[in-house]
């Protein structure tokens, strides 16, 4: 394993930011931690790099414990913070230049280094304008590019398409792929649930500070929900006629919505449109989602999300 | 402590690459503070005062404003700029993504400071020996005194830092405590001729007070005993307060 956590409990005073989480990270996937603001997604992510000490438990990165060897650990491994922490008054280049040293990378492979990630991330066309001129877009993945200077076999990546344009996130994706390709393993976080299914190979599910589901996206879908969803309006009152005797696997109430998985929501769809007679009810059919399991497991009201 | 040399040396070096774009606007304000003291209070006022000290005013006041220069560079980067890296910037969280530790961190940030007085209180004192107010043959003995001035007010002030939550109490570090030491410290007046008896021994707990005796001293080649205190007082503050700062940048960073 390269990442494995046992039992890890972080309290910062009287509060829980962590309650016990395990989590095994195998080499060469990626891995995604999901969960709603708060959940303790950057908590355990500092945990695993070492910066924080857990309240309780142990973390081992690469097979050494990090509260005992940080240095040996952090050679080896990046981090994409959540917020970007760059150098506005300089430019990528000497950006990345000043991260190189923190990793002390000799003179000659560090400026080696500098030019396959600003070929990379696609950086050279800026390569020598100060930072605070520079996009967005384009400051996440200098942020991106200084995680990758010591060319680390572990990326950990907070959040990293928060923010961005669809133009630049396809961006990110395709180069959090070839990472993954070229066998490094990878450990993000996102809020976007077509991130989490299109990227990792196996995603834990957070909130308030404990794993409530772990798995690979299709199989976190078909043990939670079921293969497809259909969607549509209804009353409250209406629901226990709509749905009584129907094979249904999992329903969600959202204010006017009705969710209903099933392994053939069109036969379902078929039975409620005989039930409502003539009446056209507005139904949508699709395949149902990780944010669909994501909204079981965590809730779907802000107040059942809130921690 | 578990310093390495050279990540702390990496924490020295990303500040003076930020500091080669922007020494423009910060070094003149500082560096032109105690070249204004030294042409309002030791040209215009030092006009009408006999001798302080055995010297022409302004020959007297010239070996202190050297540490009060050396003190300052120090003092505004290890309050406002680590302020600034540590919570707005958040710098820190970024090194410590790295093999950079908590330590490397604080040694290189002193360093750092130290640089900082070096670059001020050295640029005042060659001012001072071509005005003639202090000897070029001090230049090593001035080096060394810059040096501790800026450990000792690096380690002052990084104490503060890292105690408070709100950036702006530094105004009362600046207003309350380093300008009455400035004022108080021997710069302006020989405070052995102003106080007596007990008053004389609780001056010397006054930081600035040793490195200016170490600078007036040594700049007159007057050597004496009473500068091995001075130098046993500056390192020994100094270590303190840094074994001070060891934990509360643990606590700070690591939480
Ligand atoms: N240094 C700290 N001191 C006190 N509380 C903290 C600290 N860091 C985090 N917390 C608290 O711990 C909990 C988990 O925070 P964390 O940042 O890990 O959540 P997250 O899942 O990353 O959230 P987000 O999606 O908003 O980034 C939150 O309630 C947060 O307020
Ligand atoms: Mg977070």
């Amino acid at each position: 394993m390269v990442i494995e956590a046992r039992n890890v409990v972080k309290h910062f005073g009287t509060r829980v930011a962590v309650a016990g989480i395990d989590l095994a990270v195998p080499p060469g996937i990626c891995f995604g931690l999901l969960g709603p603001n708060g959940a303790g997604k950057t908590t355990t992510l500092r945990m695993v790099y070492g910066v924080t000490r857990p309240t309780a438990g142990s973390v081992r990165v690469f097979g050494i414990d990090v509260a005992v060897n940080p240095r040996a650990v952090r050679s080896r491994l990046g981090v994409t913070l959540q917020q970007n922490v760059l150098i506005e008054a300089l430019s990528p280049v000497e950006n990345l230049r000043v991260f190189g040293r923190y990793h002390r990378i000799p003179h000659d492979l560090l400026e080696e280094r500098v030019e396959e990630l600003l070929d990379f991330l696609e950086l050279r066309s800026h390569a020598h304008v100060p930072v605070k001129q520079l996009s967005g877009g384009f400051q996440r993945r200098l942020a991106i590019a200084l995680s990758l200077v010591n060319d680390p076999e572990l990326l950990i990546l907070d959040e990293p398409t928060t923010g961005l344009d669809p133009a630049v996130r396809l961006a990110v994706w395709a180069r959090v792929r070839a990472l993954r390709a070229a066998g490094k393993t990878i450990l993000l976080t996102t809020h976007y649930m077509d991130e989490a299914q299109r990227l990792c190979d196996r995603v834990a599910i957070v909130a308030a500070g404990k794993v409530l589901a772990e798995g690979a996206p299709e199989e976190l879908i078909a043990i939670h929900l079921a293969r497809e969803a259909l969607e549509c309006e209804c009353d409250e009152n209406e629901v226990p006629a709509l749905l009584d005797g129907l094979p249904v696997a999992h329903v969600l109430r959202t204010a006017d919505r009705l969710t209903i998985y099933a392994d053939d929501v069109a036969s379902v769809a078929e039975t409620i449109r005989l039930r409502d007679g003539g009446e056209r009810r507005v139904m949508v059919l699709r395949p149902a989602n990780l944010e669909d399991v994501f909204l079981a497991l965590t809730g779907s009201t802000l107040e059942e999300s809130q921690t | 402590m578990n310093i390495s040399l050279p990540h702390a040396l990496a924490v020295w070096q990303r500040n003076l690459a930020m500091y080669r774009r922007t020494w423009k606007w910060n070094i003149l304000p500082n560096f032109f503070e105690p070249v204004f003291y030294l042409m309002a209070i030791g040209i215009g006022l030092g006009a009408y005062v006999q001798q302080m000290g055995g010297l022409p005013y302004a020959a007297f006041l010239a070996p202190g404003l050297v540490c009060v220069a050396a003190m300052n560079g120090a003092s505004f980067e290890v309050t406002y700029n680590i302020f600034v890296r540590m919570h707005f910037e958040k710098t820190y969280d970024a090194m410590l993504t790295t093999p950079v530790q908590p330590d490397d961190i604080l040694a290189g940030e002193v360093l750092w400071a130290i640089t900082r007085a070096t670059i001020y209180g050295g640029c005042f004192y060659l001012v001072t020996t071509a005005w003639g107010l202090t000897p070029w043959q001090a230049a090593p003995w001035a080096l060394v005194v810059i040096v501790l001035s800026g450990l000792l007010f690096a380690a002052v002030g990084l104490v503060f830092s890292l105690q408070i939550v709100t950036i702006d109490l530094f105004s009362f570090y600046f207003t309350l405590f380093l300008t009455p030491l400035f004022l108080f410290s021997d710069v302006f007046f020989p405070l052995a001729e102003r106080l007596s008896g007990v008053w004389l021994w609780v001056a010397e707990a006054l930081p600035l007070l040793h490195p200016v005796r170490l600078a007036r001293l040594g700049f007159a080649s007057r050597w004496s005993v009473v500068m091995l205190w001075d130098v046993a007082y500056i390192l020994g503050v100094s270590a303190l307060l840094l074994a001070i700062c060891h934990r509360s940048i643990h606590k700070r960073l690591t939480a």
